[in-house]
Order: structure tokens, then sequence, then C-alpha cells
């Protein structure tokens, strides 16, 4: 699949802003730190702007921006759809927990507790828009809204570790929890990467109707590329997507797992959090280029 | 009602006339236009509703060619609708027709990427993803004579190798193509259910095998031919 740059920024960033909210509300309904309210405010809003910048990402791969705003009706049966409604949701929602942050409101458990699950609900859904499409047998599986979820915790939580240290609350704890996940979405990452080195079950013969007989494409009808082409026939060189998977697990994993484990401080927790950024956008970018649709088929590769 | 197409593997020629039908009636048809990029250039680019495959089936000599012409299969459980955030796809119940209305399609491409088929292509123009309408500003057209109310591929077809029809009804050309000739829905697995249905080539003569007669005499004419 084409990865569009957009779409990639978007779950990247969009993702780290959910879990950095996400831990923020979870502190205020769990009760781990004790926050000053300016701190409180000023997670909130590095977490808002973070999933506003990714918001107005994502609407730049749309053709027809225009009537983006339609994508609010079809919650009962898309995913895309219920991804536009929750996300506006939680706009009104955090404003109100703002609000109790500042005005120290009594019901901030509320307001702390929807938040959480909003973002919760908002990756997952986001994932699910991939997870849906029967197409794809990369995305189609359990294990592509389990590291969408994963990945937001991590990346939102090293934000959370960073601006903790840097209003010097100690994070000690944290930072042994933190590479508990960071190690553990390592593995799953690992797992899904073995998941897919088998070959797919649907073939070119039931593409084009023909079982038990050998079938390969002669001509793919068109001498110039084409919407499908470009959409669906993405290619890049075997050395390149095993060079950017070392790429990812390094700096997605591997660097902020040695910080979290030797030199959990400001100044390098917020070196990690930048540099997992990066991976995880060679890992966004690989889950698309790594994705084989079914219309490949049609098109003469053997099977997907 | 339940309409489609029943495409004929054995007979189709590859010529690519459907598809040149298609995006004549349909650029000017109720979802055009059908933009193209670059149209006389190096690179050129655009939407197209039904695009030709050709494929060799089976191993060399014994092998066959087979022209294969792709466009929405109108699937009675269309994934591209489902997914749809906008609401500009629909599948219209009286008669089965998977539409995009234009005015609601905010381009996002996620259709498309749900479609097995490739049946969807996003109109570098517009901006709105464009697929086969079955002609439904044809079909339903009474000004036209009732041999033309067709999609304009059907019409077209130099061989007869599409048939246009209503597959709810047992004893339309299509229903009855497709118990007679065994026709084959594809990708039935990822359980979309295709409307449209693809007949095989019939079985062919076996190769006449060196020894007949004629072969010698061929065999000698040609050797002759080559000095």
């Amino acid at each position: 699949m084409h990865p569009a740059f957009s779409v990639l920024i978007f779950t990247v960033t969009a993702g780290a802003g959910y879990g950095l909210l996400g831990w923020l509300s979870a502190n205020e309904v769990f009760g781990f730190w004790l926050l000053s309210v300016p701190t409180k405010l000023v997670i909130g809003v590095i977490a808002m702007v973070l999933i506003s910048i990714g918001l107005v990402a994502s609407t730049q791969h749309l053709a027809n921006p225009k009537n983006a705003w339609r994508s609010f009706s079809r919650w009962r049966s898309s995913w895309l759809s219920r991804e536009a409604v929750l996300a506006i949701m939680l706009y009104p929602i955090a404003a109100l927990y703002a609000a109790a942050i500042y005005f120290t409101w009594s019901s901030i458990i509320l307001w702390a507790g929807l938040c959480l699950l909003l973002s919760l609900a908002i990756v997952f859904v986001t994932a699910m828009i991939y997870a849906s499409l029967k197409t794809i047998r990369q995305w189609h599986h359990p294990l592509v809204p389990t590291l969408y979820l994963l990945f937001a915790t991590i990346s939102g939580g090293l934000a959370w570790a960073w601006l903790l240290a840097w209003n010097g609350v100690d994070i000690s704890a944290l930072a042994n929890v933190l590479a508990v996940l960071v190690a553990f979405t390592a593995l799953l990452k690992l797992g899904y990467f073995i998941c897919f080195k088998v070959p797919g079950t649907i073939d070119i013969q039931s593409a084009t109707g023909f079982s038990n007989q050998k079938v390969s494409i002669l001509d793919a009808g068109h001498s110039a590329p084409s919407f499908l082409n470009n959409e669906f026939m993405y290619d890049v060189a075997q050395t390149k997507l095993v060079r950017m998977r070392w790429m990812m697990m390094l700096a997605t994993f591997a660097v902020p797992l040695c910080t979290l484990c030797w030199v959990p401080d400001a100044n390098t927790l917020f070196g990690a959090f930048v540099v997992m950024m990066a991976g995880l956008l060679a890992e966004r970018w690989l889950f698309f280029a790594e994705a084989r649709h079914v219309v490949r088929l049609l098109h003469g590769q053997q099977r997907v | 009602m339940k309409l489609g197409l029943a495409i004929d593997l054995d007979t189709c020629v590859g010529c690519h006339a459907c598809a040149t039908a298609c995006k004549q009636w349909n650029t000017s048809g109720t979802i055009g236009p059908l933009t193209d990029t670059r149209p006389y250039g190096k690179d050129p680019n655009g939407a197209w509703l039904n695009r030709i495959r050709t494929f060799e089936v089976g191993v060399s000599p014994d092998s066959k060619t087979v022209n294969m012409p792709l466009s929405c299969m109108h699937c009675d459980d269309a994934a591209c609708v489902t997914v749809c955030p906008t609401g500009a796809s629909y599948k219209r119940s009286e008669d089965g027709i998977v539409l995009i209305d234009q005015s609601r399609c905010m381009g996002c491409n996620l259709c498309a990427w749900a479609c097995p088929y490739g049946a969807r292509e996003l109109d570098p123009g517009s901006g709105t993803m464009k697929k086969c309408t079955l002609c439904v500003d044809r079909i339903y057209d009474q000004q036209l004579p009732e041999s033309e109310r067709q999609p304009a591929c059907v019409i077209t077809c130099p061989t007869q190798s599409r048939v246009f029809g209503d597959f709810d009804d047992p004893e339309s050309d299509v229903s009855k193509l497709q118990r007679e000739r065994d026709g084959q829905p594809l990708m039935p697995e990822l359980g979309y259910n295709p409307v449209n249905t693809y007949l095989p080539p019939r079985e062919s003569a076996p190769r006449p095998q060196g020894g007949s007669v004629l072969g010698t005499v061929k065999k000698i004419v040609n050797r002759i031919i080559h000095r």
C-alpha cells in the first residue's frame, strides 16, 4: 500500500497525544502522582496540540476535503466515521476536564475518566479502520489494534515521563513500568513480523476463478500507471524494507529502553521521545509499505 | 432485482471496446466527467471504471489466453458501502446497483482499499471516487428503444461476451448462463458475494498430434515455403 505521509504523521502524532492525555487522565482517576494545577494544564495542552496537529494532517490526505464534515454521519457502520465522531467529541470533554482542573471542580474524576476512555477508544477505532479490511491480510489481524494501543501508550508515556521529570517528580517507578511496556511492545511487533513471514492463502487462482490451473499475467491492460497501481502496487526493494525494520526497532524500542533503564532524566527522556517518534514514523511507513492488497493478484502476483 | 453482468471468458477477445465505451458514456453521464491527467503526455493517468487484464491459464503449449474485464461486481455484501464514512457509497435496495453520490464523497480512498477487485478509482480532477454505475442512466431511460436499455459495455461488445440481466430471475439470460456454464465468482472466500459472474472457457478440442495425414501435408508445405 502506498504510504501517504499525512496519514503517517496523523497516526503517530495524534497517537502520542492520545497516549499523553490518557496518562494524564489516568493519573487523575487513580492518583499516582500529585501534580500542581499549572503542570496538569501544560501537559493537557501539549497533548491536545499533538492531537490537533495529527487531525489537521489527516485531513490533508482527503482528495475532496470540503465534504469532510459528512464523515460524522455513518458512525453506525463505518470505523472511519466513528473515529471522526469520537475525535471531535473529545474536544468539549477535554475542555471540561481543563475547567475542572482550573476551578478544582469535584466532578474532575468524571471528566478525567471520560478523557481516558475516549483516548483509548479513538486509538482503537483508528486501528480498526485498517484491521477491518479483509482485503489486506497484514492489516486484518488482532495484533494491529493491540499494537496501535501499545504504541500510543508508550509514546505518550515517554512524553509523560519527560514532563514529570522536567517538573521534578520522582519517576523511577514510572521508568520501570514504561521499560516493561516498551519491551513487551517490541516483542509483539517482532511477533507481528513473524506472523506475516508465512505466505497468505488467497492466490491468483481464486482471483481469476481458475482453480487448480497455473495462471500468470500476460498484460495488465494499461500502458501507464493508474490510481490502482499507485495505491496498491507500491513496491520498494527488500533491502530497504529490512533496513527500515532495523532502524525502526532501534529508534522505537532500543534507544528508549536504554534511556529508561539507565539515564531517565528530563533531557534524555525528551531525546528518547523524539527518537521514538521518528521510529514510529518508520513503523507506520512499514505498516503501509509491507501491506499487500488482494488487487495485486489481478496484476499478476501469485499470492498475497 | 439483482442486476449484474455475466462475462464470457471463452469469447472475450480482449479488444478493450467495453472499457472505451464505458469511459465514453460515463464521462458525460451521472457521475461524469471521468478526468484524465496528461492524456496526450508522457505519463497519462485517469479514472476508468472497467479494465481488462490478460492472463495465461494452464501450461504452454496447452495453455489458453484469457482476457478478463474487471469492473464493479455490485456485491451483495459490499464492504465498500460499509466502510464509507460519509454515506456517499450506497447499494440500491430495488436493483442492487452500488453507486457513489458524488456530492457526498470526500475522497478518503477507504472504499477503494476495501474493494478486492480494484473496481474503484479516484478521479484526479474532482477528488471523488468513481465506479461502474451499470449505466443506471441508460438502463432505465424510457426515451431509448428497449434493446438499447443496457450498459454501454454490453451494447458495444463485438463478441457479445457481456450479458446484462437480473440474477434474481431464474429465467433471465444471465441466470441461465450462470447455471449452464458454471459461472464463477471472483475471490468468493472474502465473503462479499459478488453478483457478476465469469463464464469459464469451454473445453477446447484436443490439439492435433503429429502423424495425421493433414499434419504431414502441412509440414511439407511449411518446409517448401521456408525454402
